[in-house]
């Protein structure tokens, strides 16, 4: 099939950019989005020209390095996929896509569609973790964890941290990928004694990060690639709130 | 037959005793003196990350560097099925013999036994502390945690977290990582590549690291190093591995004074997707934990094979007596769960012989139609439903399937566009994990003093064949549990050393030598791109040092790869400039360092005159096809040791096996 790509350019974080239109004639329906994109790059090194920098790893959809927004979407048009695991079938002969970096402050744009996304890592350098050091545990069974409980648990720990719901959102807020760790943690046991401090310390840093504030329309959720549940930032808000009543002066 | 360069360091005592002694006579750094000492960690995988965050607890300054974005990104994020434990919570006989045994058996007896022994003492300790940070593993409907099978055991000794155990485990140690960064103990570098060591008076004190988006080279200091930089599958182009994944790190290792142990031995893992067309980048693997309830298949007729591979029959209509399951026919005590290295080469051996599927011919079914009707029937009886129709058992069989392996399936279908619950999966045989690296003594350190290598960068735990879950276990024993003692025995004689200052002329050298290598390849401005050049070097690799290799084959690919780097040198393209954010300099500098492998992995091979665990030389296998070792002459770990440009001396530990009865391994 052929395919006509707008694709975002920019030299450095502090460069303005500009977006460039590329033509590729033999694109196979089998090809990986990215595997797309190495045959633009193949294309422009060979004209010599510099490819296109983009971020990706695994490829198989669960590092949450890959970031496109295509078409105006995180990850593209299909529901519940990284780009590295959208395929070309998804696409027409003759369709015209947009590719662009993640959009947000918090994101800075590095260049062309890599973007900075070191502000997560300080929200969890700030409290996403159990108190635990190597060589204090108990028992794994001496704690037995209810099944329900447990897969809820995971079900929010399955977070890869790509960071399309800031991408999505149009306040570029970072609610759903802060709840579903104080969530994770929250339900599980071993979570529960650093609980509110969590919660406190994980928004404050995410507030100083520069994020937009939440105004649940939802669209993070709608586009998370695994699927990360609203729900999440409802309990996020009340272990936040009933933080904020019983916190101590420290 | 051991050379004396190579001194192990083995522990003396009985083999369940050593460990234990030796954490209690292995000398101390007191705490003052910790604060004073720092460890540069190479790679934040599951053993860089549980090994910084665990030094960083006891009181060292840690410094981390990963070249990905984020440290939760390193590849252990994609292992899938989970992690072994000798835990004995089914109650069907395990023990931590059983898995140092099932080890060293798989592995084809060609690990140290003291290394595995250790392995499995603390493998109980890893889920200890994973579930105690908060690692949501799967449970049952008592609140206990659950257990699957893995190849090459008889035991359900597998912890996991669905699909996705290595990215559970990740954020785990991710997260105490970042809890010590938080805390100012662990300094992070992510987007950083180490692009050398530097040694002083032969003693490993620093890096040379360039920052990724401003392309600056920068110098860091550490009492010690530690690499934690993975595997090198990606040597093979196609891999299982992350785009990113190299071997730079323990190459520049090896390349100062690092012995490399037994490179030829790659894991070839036997369920991944099969290549779709030549623009493919990497391959997908399916979890082994599928061969727990899916069955592996050809046609029994030729005729059929060729018929699929038209496109003139599908695998649905082939009837249950034309189909041969060659794993359960062919290994009845261990079926579809036979080691990695078997099923794989089964696999080939059917393809080879003319009864592969799928257009190229080069696959296999992995089938879950009597999975599906299995579970469907269990359920139907849970749920009091008597004399269900099929539909109803299909039905409610695929709704068990999913629980268990739905991300596994989505993922298929969003690759190949077939829907597995319908219709076989296909499945072919890629390069997954090297159980070869950086040769280390019983410490995890290398030849070199104050350099270790742990998790996948070192060889030291599954000989010549990894088992399932097995990954996760050591790269997260070598980071939590056994690295942060051992290098107390060398930290220990460095308090007095103060930190060295990085205008030392060993750091000026090493930093102009990388900033010489980088212009040089920048200024090549040749014609072809580095994948053009990673792609044939992976296409000579898989050829002749894949799944099966001969003398002749290999003896080829040494000059063809040779050749290639020649080519290379004269003629890549790397657009862009140095002091940016370019990838194609990141990839060039990593091909350029498998340009180098290769050659070493072929010479191993080549060296190696038997078959065992992955590696398979066709010139030494029995009647019926199994590998045939030669433990007379080859029952030693081979330590490669750089002499001069591209050329190598081969040192030899001998294995010494006083707990195990070496045996034909046998899985019939």
């Amino acid at each position: 099939m052929k395919i006509t790509l707008k694709v975002w350019r920019q030299k450095n974080t502090n460069a303005k950019g500009q977006f460039e239109t590329y033509k590729l004639d033999h694109v196979s329906e089998d090809m990986s989005f990215l595997e797309m994109f190495d045959v633009l790059n193949e294309q422009l090194i060979n004209e010599g020209k510099e490819p296109v920098v983009f971020d990706h790893d695994c490829r198989e959809g669960i590092c949450g390095m890959c970031s496109m927004y295509i078409n105006g979407r995180p990850h593209g048009p299909k529901h519940g996929v990284t780009t590295c695991q959208l395929h070309m079938r998804s696409f027409k002969d003759g369709d015209i896509i947009v590719v662009e970096p993640w959009r947000a402050a918090a994101f800075p744009v590095l260049k062309d569609l890599a973007v900075d996304r070191s502000s997560f890592d300080r929200i969890m350098a700030a409290g996403g973790f159990v108190s635990v050091n190597a060589g204090n545990a108990q028992d794994a069974n001496n704690l037995p964890i209810g099944k329900e409980v447990a897969d809820e648990a995971f079900m929010s720990a399955a977070c890869i941290g790509c960071g399309a719901c800031v991408a999505a959102c149009k306040n570029a807020s970072a609610m759903l990928f802060v709840s579903a760790k104080v969530s994770q943690l929250a339900l599980l046991p071993q979570g529960q004694p650093e609980a509110k401090r969590r919660a406190l310390a994980m928004v404050n840093q995410m507030d100083a990060e520069g994020f937009g504030a939440c105004t649940n329309t939802g669209a993070c959720s709608a586009e998370c690639p695994k699927e990360i549940s609203l729900s999440n930032i409802a309990r996020l808000n009340r272990e936040f709130l009933s933080a904020g009543f019983t916190a101590q002066a420290e | 037959m051991s050379n004396s360069k190579l001194d192990a360091r083995i522990p003396e005592g009985s083999i369940d005793q050593k460990w234990t002694k030796y954490k209690s006579t292995v000398p101390l750094v007191n705490p003052a003196n910790k604060r004073h000492i720092e460890i540069i960690v190479v790679g934040t995988g599951l053993a860089g990350a549980s090994a910084a965050s665990t030094l960083a607890e006891m009181g060292y300054k840690v410094k981390a560097f990963c070249f990905q974005d984020s440290p939760r990104r390193a590849h252990s994020i994609a292992a899938q099925g989970g992690i072994n434990a000798a835990k004995n919570y089914q109650n069907d006989g395990d023990s931590v013999y059983r898995l140092f045994y099932d080890t060293i058996k798989g592995g084809d007896y060609r690990a140290r036994e003291a290394n595995v022994h250790r392995l499995a003492e603390v493998s109980g300790n890893i889920i200890d502390q994973c579930v105690a940070q908060g690692v949501p593993f799967a449970r049952e409907y008592g609140g206990l945690l659950s257990n699957r099978s893995f190849g090459g055991t008889q035991v359900q000794r597998t912890f996991y977290a669905a699909g996705q155990t290595g990215q559970q485990l990740l954020l785990g140690a991710y997260s105490s990582l970042q809890r010590q960064v938080g805390m100012g103990n662990v300094q992070m570098f992510a987007r950083h590549e180490m692009m050398d060591v530097v040694l002083i008076d032969g003693k490993a004190r620093g890096i040379i690291a360039r920052d990724l988006i401003s392309g600056k080279l920068e110098r860091h200091f550490g009492h010690a190093v530690v690499l934690a930089s993975g595997g090198y599958g990606n040597v093979f182009f196609l891999s299982t591995n992350a785009m990113g994944s190299n071997v730079t790190a323990a190459w520049k290792a090896h390349k100062k004074g690092a012995f490399f142990g037994n490179p030829c031995f790659t894991q070839i893992h036997p369920t991944c997707i099969p290549v779709s067309g030549d623009h493919q980048s990497k391959l997908t693997l399916m979890s082994e934990s599928l061969r727990n309830d899916g069955r592996i298949w050809v046609p029994a007729r030729k005729e059929d094979a060729e018929a699929v591979r038209a496109g003139k029959l599908k695998p649905n209509d082939i009837a249950e007596e034309h189909r041969d399951y060659y794993l359960e026919r062919r290994y009845p005590a261990f079926g579809n769960l036979v080691p990695r290295d078997v099923a794989s080469r089964a696999a080939k051996e059917r393809c080879d012989a003319g009864f592969g599927v799928n257009a190229t011919g080069q696959a296999v079914y992995l089938d879950y139609a009597s999975a599906i009707e299995r579970y469907g029937k269990i359920e139907a009886n849970k749920q009091n439903i008597h004399n269900p129709d099929k539909a109803t058992i299909i039905s409610l069989g695929k709704a068990v399937v999913k629980e268990k392996y739905g991300n596994l399936f989505d993922m298929y279908e969003q690759i190949t566009g077939v829907n597995p619950y319908n219709e076989p999966m296909q499945i072919y045989p890629a390069v997954h994990y090297t159980m070869g690296g950086l040769w280390v003594d019983y410490n995890l350190m290398t030849t070199v003093p104050g350099m270790y290598a742990i998790g996948e960068a070192n060889f030291s735990d599954h000989g010549a064949n990894r088992l399932g879950a097995s990954a996760l276990m050591q790269g997260l024993a070598d980071g939590y549990f056994v690295l942060p003692y051992t290098i107390g025995a060398y930290l220990s004689g460095e308090i007095r050393t103060k930190s060295i200052p990085t205008d030392h002329e060993a750091f000026v050298d090493a930093e102009a030598k990388v900033r010489q290598t980088i212009d040089t390849l920048i200024n090549i401005k040749g014609t072809k791109s580095v994948d053009h050049f990673h792609k044939r070097l992976g296409k000579i690799m898989w050829d002749k040092c894949g799944m099966a290799r001969n003398a002749e084959g290999l003896k080829t690919a040494i000059t063809e790869i040779q050749q290639l780097r020649e080519e290379f040198w004269k003629n890549v393209r790397v657009p862009g400039e140095a002091n940016e954010l370019n990838t194609e300099l990141e990839k060039a500098a990593r091909v350029a360092d498998f340009l180098e492998l290769g050659e070493l992995m072929c010479m191993d091979a080549l060296n190696r005159n038997e078959s065992c665990g992955g590696h398979f030389r066709e010139e030494f296998q029995t009647e019926e096809g199994e590998a045939q070792r030669d433990d007379a002459n080859y029952s030693y770990v081979a330590a490669w040791e750089l002499t001069g440009n591209n050329q190598w001396t081969l040192n030899k530990e001998e294995l010494k096996y006083e707990n195990i009865k070496i045996a034909a391994r046998s899985y019939k």
